[in-house]
Order: structure tokens, then sequence, then C-alpha cells
């Protein structure tokens, strides 16, 4: 097997696993998410479990990878290196916030949920797109 | 509270976690998905590009399995056996909100899960920070929608 089929099979894994924890957790339904956040109503708890399980998931697992030192298939570990809080990140976050707000779609679900294919569906992943090529206009 | 719902949060949030390790682990990358595939669409990185279309049908195929499974899996609120839930709302509001979601990933360099998941587990203090200020804006939303608009979405 060459590198790129490896580095091809270990992307699916990654992405089937993910798409696997979404469908269970129930994040693949908008209101699921925005009974989350929705703190004056009948709050729904399953997110901050979601989260919260995630998180130790991956501050336990980081750590033992991070101990091996380099990844199983690629060079090294690529780590954002920025530290700085500025507008564009901050002001992005409000915007993406939001958006979530309004639809109970973060990316992730959003597009676990393609085989639910509905039109109101296709036309947040078609607007969302063309936020990431807007995104990227701006910031270039 | 619905202890079935919850644990179910639970075991899915372990999985999302694997997913985020074994990346990590066998390429290296943080599991954003606003950062994978809005990159693969926008930029078509020569050389990069596979995994990340790979990563994409597997995001896909996950809630499929579950579906051909029969859906008992599933945690759909109030729909036993369903795995995907219907959107909040008509093609207008999701225009709108697609927009945000990906301007706001694109210019935040990341969502729920690359600053949620990945950042928080790294302490990175720009993740925290922009996971704080998108809960706080998305609650404010759908405070406003819900309860000073009223009828809500």
């Amino acid at each position: 097997m060459n590198s790129t089929t490896v580095k091809t099979a270990a992307g699916y894994i990654a992405g089937l696993l993910f798409g696997l924890g979404l469908a269970i957790s129930g994040m693949t339904d908008p209101a699921r998410v925005l009974g989350f956040l929705d703190v004056a109503g009948a709050w729904d708890p399953t997110l901050m479990f979601v989260l919260g399980s995630a998180v130790g998931t991956t501050f336990v697992g980081y750590r033992l990878v991070f101990a091996r030192g380099e990844p199983l298939f690629s060079g090294n570990f690529q780590l954002p290196t920025k530290q700085s809080l500025d507008g564009k990140l901050l002001g992005g976050a409000a915007l993406f916030g939001i958006g979530w707000g309004l639809s109970g779609y973060c990316p992730g679900p959003a597009i676990a949920s393609i085989g639910g294919l509905s039109l109101p569906l296709i036309a947040l992943l078609v607007a969302m797109v063309a936020g990431w090529f807007i995104a990227r206009k701006i910031s270039s | 509270m619905d202890w079935i719902a919850s644990l179910q949060g639970l075991i899915g949030g372990v999985l999302i976690g694997l997913s985020a390790v074994w990346l990590m682990g066998a390429l290296g990358r943080i599991a954003g998905i606003s950062g994978i595939i809005g990159n693969l669409i926008t930029l078509r990185p020569k050389g990069d590009s596979a995994w990340r279309l790979a990563f994409l049908v597997g995001l896909v195929s996950g809630p499929l399995v579950i579906m051909a499974m029969g859906g008992g899996l599933g945690n759909v609120v109030d729909a036993p056996g369903a795995v995907i839930g219907a959107p909040a709302g008509g093609v207008p509001l999701m225009l709108i909100a697609g927009l945000l979601v990906g301007l706001g990933t694109g210019l935040g360099s990341g969502c729920t899960s690359g600053h949620g998941v990945c950042g928080l587990a790294r302490l990175s203090t720009r993740s925290m920070a922009a996971t704080g200020v998108f809960l706080i804006t998305a609650i404010v939303t759908v405070y406003v929608t819900r309860h000073m608009i009223g009828g809500g979405v």
C-alpha cells in the first residue's frame, strides 16, 4: 500500500467514527442542539454530555499520542501556532454562534445529515460553502 | 431528565473524541470539520485532499450505518428509530444561518469540533475564547428567537 492509500483509509476511519458519534449522540437532530442552547426553555443537557466526553477523551488521547513524538502515517503534528486573540477570531466566532443558534447546525452535523437530505438542509449547506469562500476572500 | 439520551450523548462524545485522537495519532491533524472540509472545497490542496475527501465520505456514512442498523441507536428528540432530525426552519432562514456558519467558522478558523473539542483538549487560549463567544452568541440568538420574538423558529 502506498502512503496516499493509507492516509485516505485513516481519513475515512476518522470521519466514520465522527459520523457515528454525531448520530448516536443525537447531534444530527437540530432540536437536540437548540434544546441545549435554549437555557430559558425546556433545557436539554445532551450536548453538554457530548462535548464533555469528547473533550475528556481527546484530552487524554492527545497526551498519549503526543508522547509518541510523531504521527503514524505522517511526518509531524500540524498544530496551530497563533496565540493572539484577534478580531477575526472573536468576530468570526460570534457570527458562527448566531448562525448556529438560528439553525441548530454547526458544520459537522450539517454535513453528517446529508443522508436525510431536505430542501432547507441543501440551502444551509450551499450557503455555508459560500460563506467559506467569502471568508477566504476576506482573509487573503 | 432523559437519562438514555444523556447516556447516548456520553457514548457519542467518546466516539467523537476517539476520532479526534485517531486523526492526530495517524495523520497529525486537528479534527476540525470546518478546517478539513472548508479547505478541501475552497483550496483543494494538492497532495492533501484525498484524506479530507475520505473523511467527508466517512462523516456522511456514519449516520447511514446507524440507519442501516434500523435506527435504534439514533437519538432524535421524541422520534425513536430516527437518526437524522428535521431542519428547524425553512429555506430562507437556513440560507441566512448557513452563510453565518460558513463565514464565521472561516474567519474564526474553526467550529464546535476544531475549537470546541480539539482546541479545548489542547487547552488553547484562542479556542477557549472562540468557544465561549460562539456559545454565548448562540444562546442569546435562541433566547431572542424563542422568547423575545415569540413563536420562534
